[in-house]
């Protein structure tokens, strides 16, 4: 489940995308020089718009030989964040929304490749789907990462700070995720909360982890009851962030820099 | 005959369940003392030398602050006053208060983390960086999820920042390794801030005070907004 950090597995994974030995990724700021998604990904469809909201990455947590928390009665996370993915994607496909998932059955991504399938499109924001071990049944809470350095102007940016310039959007749409939320389940938060979350940090797009109260329940009818609602909440809250999208742009660069950096 | 068979044979069977009954305590005090001394290996010892130095200290009482989950909100922390004999040694200050830390409050309800969790090594770095190194358990008894691995960082951030105030920022290892998360969810690649107060804008802890990309959308960013850092390498 945790393996040690390996460099060179960052550094291989970054130098998928910016075709150099360092840790860096390319700006989507120059939207010619999309980079192409690893060879693990079926390649994906453009975005109808350059400009606006139109993908959604999701990310159900765990998977594979990693069940994540785990409760009474072979409750298991890993199952049921893809069943929540499962009725998020109906959700926002009926909103006109293209639906991505960082995996659809029981395997494991790296928390790499899960960041980069974002990472690789234009116009997409991240959503991270997690069941809880602790904390109050039946409330669900929204992650964004913590305040981070910002990164330094030049058009390619460290992989594992891609999120540092979309932190203001994540927030905006986690506040809209969590506002939705905490209508629905009592004693949940208000606002959005922060957490360093380990694929929210490599991820360049807008990007929120929610994480539903918790494995812990006696009965998974109990659990199974909350998704409809949660997954509702989620595409509601989407929905009333879309205006608020905007095709983010690294500070202090123009293409011509972007190109120029290329090696 | 068949009567006498049966007999001898339940005679038989009665005596190894008396011969079972005496041995097999025996053989389980047996199998626990060879675990105990399979256990002393070198995280057992490093404990040992830990413990040592944390009850050789003569210095006088103090209180200090530490922080395990609010009784009245288990998402929450609760500062908790409790008197000891601390150092004036930062790096010793420092394992004493995340030993008593992990040692747990009187309420074993409100721990954030793990009881068996050991705390192997704890150093400061000269610019404010401490390390923490954790044994296995921190990562495999912690319960798995976002909120439960937040609370146990914020614990022991929490902690070293009301009474260490050296320590501006905290590296944590696990065995002695970097390692990627903490039980699936919370990233240990990086640094926590610790005593570097964070401005809502979003000031970053670990550089000096550089405009934040954060405090507008990243389209509006100006292009004036450019950092003293060195600008990422071009190859």
């Amino acid at each position: 489940m945790r393996r040690p950090l390996s460099n060179a597995a960052l550094l291989v994974s970054a130098a998928l995308f910016s075709g150099s030995s360092a840790a860096l990724l390319r700006s989507q700021a120059a939207p010619s020089q999309q980079p192409a998604a690893p060879a693990s990904f079926p390649a994906q469809t453009q975005p109808a718009s350059r400009t606006g909201l139109a993908i959604v990455v999701l990310d159900p947590a765990h998977g594979g030989t990693d069940p994540g928390a785990r409760g009474s009665g072979g409750m298991r996370e890993s199952d049921i964040v893809l069943d929540l993915a499962t009725q998020v994607r109906h959700g926002l496909e009926s909103q006109g929304f293209q639906v991505l998932q960082t995996r659809s059955s029981n395997e494991n991504p790296s928390f790499d490749d899960r960041s980069a399938l974002a990472n690789a499109q234009t116009g997409a924001i991240f959503i991270s789907l997690h069941i809880s071990s602790t904390g109050l049944p039946g409330t669900v809470r929204v992650y964004t990462m913590p305040d981070m350095p910002p990164t330094a102007p030049g058009g390619l940016i460290p992989w594992d700070q891609a999120q540092a310039a979309y932190l203001t959007l994540s927030r905006k749409l986690g506040d809209a995720i969590q506002g939705e939320l905490a209508q629905r389940f009592k004693g949940s938060p208000l606002n959005v909360q922060s957490a360093s979350i380990r694929q929210l940090r490599t991820t360049a797009a807008p990007a929120i982890a929610v994480e539903i109260s918790s494995v812990t329940m006696p009965d998974k009818a109990d659990l199974d009851r909350l998704l409809p609602n949660v997954a509702d909440s989620i595409v509601r809250g989407v929905v009333a962030f879309r205006p608020s999208y905007v095709t983010p742009s690294v500070p202090g660069v123009a293409p011509g820099v972007a190109q120029g950096a290329k090696p | 005959m068949s009567a006498k068979w049966r007999t001898r044979i339940i005679v038989g069977l009665v005596l190894a369940v008396l011969a079972a009954a005496i041995y097999f305590p025996i053989l389980r005090r047996r199998v626990k003392l060879q675990a105990l001394v399979q256990q002393k290996s070198e995280e057992q010892a490093r404990r040992e030398l830990v413990q040592s130095l944390n009850l050789s200290t003569n210095e006088p009482k103090v209180k200090a602050k530490l922080f395990w989950a609010s009784d009245s909100d288990d998402a929450e922390l609760a500062p908790n006053t409790v008197e000891l004999p601390l150092s004036n040694d930062p790096a010793l200050r420092a394992k004493q208060v995340l030993n008593t830390l992990l040692a747990g409050p009187v309420d074993a309800e409100l721990r954030t983390l793990p009881a068996d969790a050991v705390l192997l090594a704890f150093y400061i770095l000269p610019d404010g960086t401490a390390v923490a190194d954790f044994s296995e358990a921190m990562a495999t008894s912690i319960p798995s999820g976002v909120q439960s691995e937040q609370l146990a960082i914020d614990s022991i951030t929490k902690t070293l920042e009301a009474n260490v105030p050296q320590v501006r920022r905290l590296k944590i290892l696990i065995h002695g390794q970097e390692v990627e998360t903490l039980a699936g969810h919370l990233d240990l690649t990086g640094t926590f801030p610790v005593s570097v107060k964070l401005t809502p804008a979003g000031a970053p802890a670990t550089t000096q005070a550089l405009p934040s990309p954060a405090t507008s959308t990243p389209s509006a960013q100006p292009a004036t907004s450019s950092p003293p850092q060195a600008a990422p390498p071009k190859k």
